[in-house]
């Protein structure tokens, strides 16, 4: 394949890669049914180091759902790496059996090594604490089809700001479009790190420091939930103290905008509780759907499969 | 007064923070190099009180001296030519450095497969900020070269 690329990180693409990649994950949404052969014969594996359920299965239906077939295994118990195989030998013999393949891997870098040895088209499906860059695709494809585009919005981000991979990589991404304002609430253990903040700075980039939610609910367009952990804390007294601040139930909707919208990369415990599911503002399964879109969409980009039933100049970049 | 004589073709690295001299020995790999290196350890000076110099007899394409700016910027580096200096080098950040800082981050790939080759890549030129190109953990001063 001539120009062979990989996915390891959502900046990996300009933006105007990801506009055209979004644009064809659009279309799949609404034409699905033309879609459904543009894989025939083509294999993704799914080379999954450690478990998750859904990652994988969102990639295996978005090959499935384009007419193609997949392999792979689902825990490194079951691979070649239980016998001592390297990432890059393994990725080696992948690439002569398959056309694409998804890594997940619980050391961070594995599928850029992986990447740089093989043949086919490598997605970091997650690698440790590093990288998630399909869930920030899936992230940004959900707010801008929710919203009708990427800019001029307020975003809040909510729970464990420290910790959590996939609130850095989406501030990350999102520093790339226009008039975004940020609101972090989080305890102040948890704060979003300062080379986040300071990065913020350097951009001009607005953002505040918030620690309870009901103080900023009602000027946020989006709502970034993500689950405070119990072993985060350094006493349970403080965990006790702040845990109900970063759990959205009705009460706290009431003072949210009438379309302000609520993600969470999933899975939640008790972080969004589960009396706001049938609110119409709760994006969280939707943005599931979204994500089998983004990938699909992302299969076809990296097997350079996208003309064929897609509407005239969808693809402009590629 | 310790005396060296002068070198015909090589480098004349000055101004070495005093104690690292061996450290720089060592990662330019003059252990291999079958030259005539002088190691001048604890040498007075106006400017810094004590420093270290490094002599090397080589042929001045031999050596890749990008790890010099990583660990030290102040370092002088005099290039020496039919015994006269030609040049003094200025030291410029390499934009990746392999094989001489070691990620010391547990959660990485290198740290498992041991083969893989130890790439750092400079990420911030103003703050000099070095980070490891597979996981992208900022180097921190003690983990290898710098103390």
């Amino acid at each position: 394949m001539n120009n062979m690329r990989h996915m390891m990180n959502p900046l990996d693409f300009s933006v105007d890669e990801l506009e055209a990649l979004f644009d064809v994950a659009n279309d799949i949404e609404r034409n699905m049914e033309a879609y459904s052969h543009k894989c025939d014969g083509k294999i993704l594996a799914t080379c999954f180091y450690e478990p998750s359920t859904r990652t994988r299965l969102s990639f295996e239906t978005a090959m499935l759902r384009l007419g193609g077939k997949t392999l792979g295994f689902a825990d490194a118990g079951s691979s070649s790496a239980a016998k001592g195989e390297s990432v890059a030998d393994t990725i080696r013999v992948v690439s002569c059996f398959a056309d694409i393949c998804a890594m997940r891997h619980p050391k961070e870098g594995a599928p850029m090594v992986a990447a740089s040895k093989s043949t086919i088209p490598v997605i970091n499906a997650g690698d440790g604490g590093h990288q998630h860059p399909t869930q920030t695709l899936t992230d940004l494809l959900t707010i801008r089809s929710l919203y009708g585009k990427l800019g001029n919005f307020t975003i809040g981000l909510c729970g464990d700001l420290k910790f959590g991979r996939t609130v850095h990589s989406l501030i990350n991404a999102l520093t790339r479009y226009e008039g975004i304002h940020f609101v972090f609430v989080s305890p102040k253990e948890l704060r979003v790190p300062d080379y986040i903040t300071e990065m913020l700075d350097s951009k001009g980039i607005t953002y505040e420091e918030v620690i309870k939610l009901e103080e900023v609910i009602g000027q946020l367009d989006f709502l970034y939930m993500t689950r405070v952990q119990k072993e985060r804390f350094f006493n349970e007294e403080d965990y006790i103290r702040l845990k109900n601040f970063y759990i959205l139930d009705k009460a706290k909707m009431e003072l949210a905008k009438e379309k302000m919208f609520i993600l969470h990369p999933l899975p939640r415990v008790n972080e969004i509780s589960v009396e706001i599911d049938n609110d119409p503002r709760a994006a969280y399964f939707k943005q599931v759907q979204y994500g089998l879109y983004v990938r699909m969409a992302l299969i076809l980009t990296l097997l350079d499969m996208t003309d064929a039933h897609m509407n005239e100049g969808l693809l402009r970049k590629f | 007064m310790l005396n060296i004589g002068k070198i015909e073709e090589g480098f004349v690295l000055d101004h070495i923070q005093a104690g690292k001299g061996m450290q720089i020995y060592r990662h330019l790999g003059l252990d291999k190099l079958d030259s005539t290196v002088a190691i001048i350890k604890n040498a007075k000076s106006k400017v810094m009180g004590k420093k270290d110099i490094l002599k090397v007899e080589c042929d001045i394409d031999t050596l890749n001296l990008d790890i010099l700016a990583f660990i030290d910027h102040n370092i002088t580096v005099n290039v020496i030519k039919a015994g006269e200096i030609i040049e003094k080098r200025a030291l410029v950040l390499p934009k990746e450095i392999h094989g001489v800082l070691r990620c010391h981050n547990p959660r990485c790939i290198s740290s498992i497969e041991q083969e893989l080759p130890q790439i750092f890549y400079l990420a911030d030129e103003k703050n000099e900020v070095y980070r490891c190109k597979y996981c992208d953990e900022k180097y921190s001063d003690g983990d290898a070269v710098k103390k």
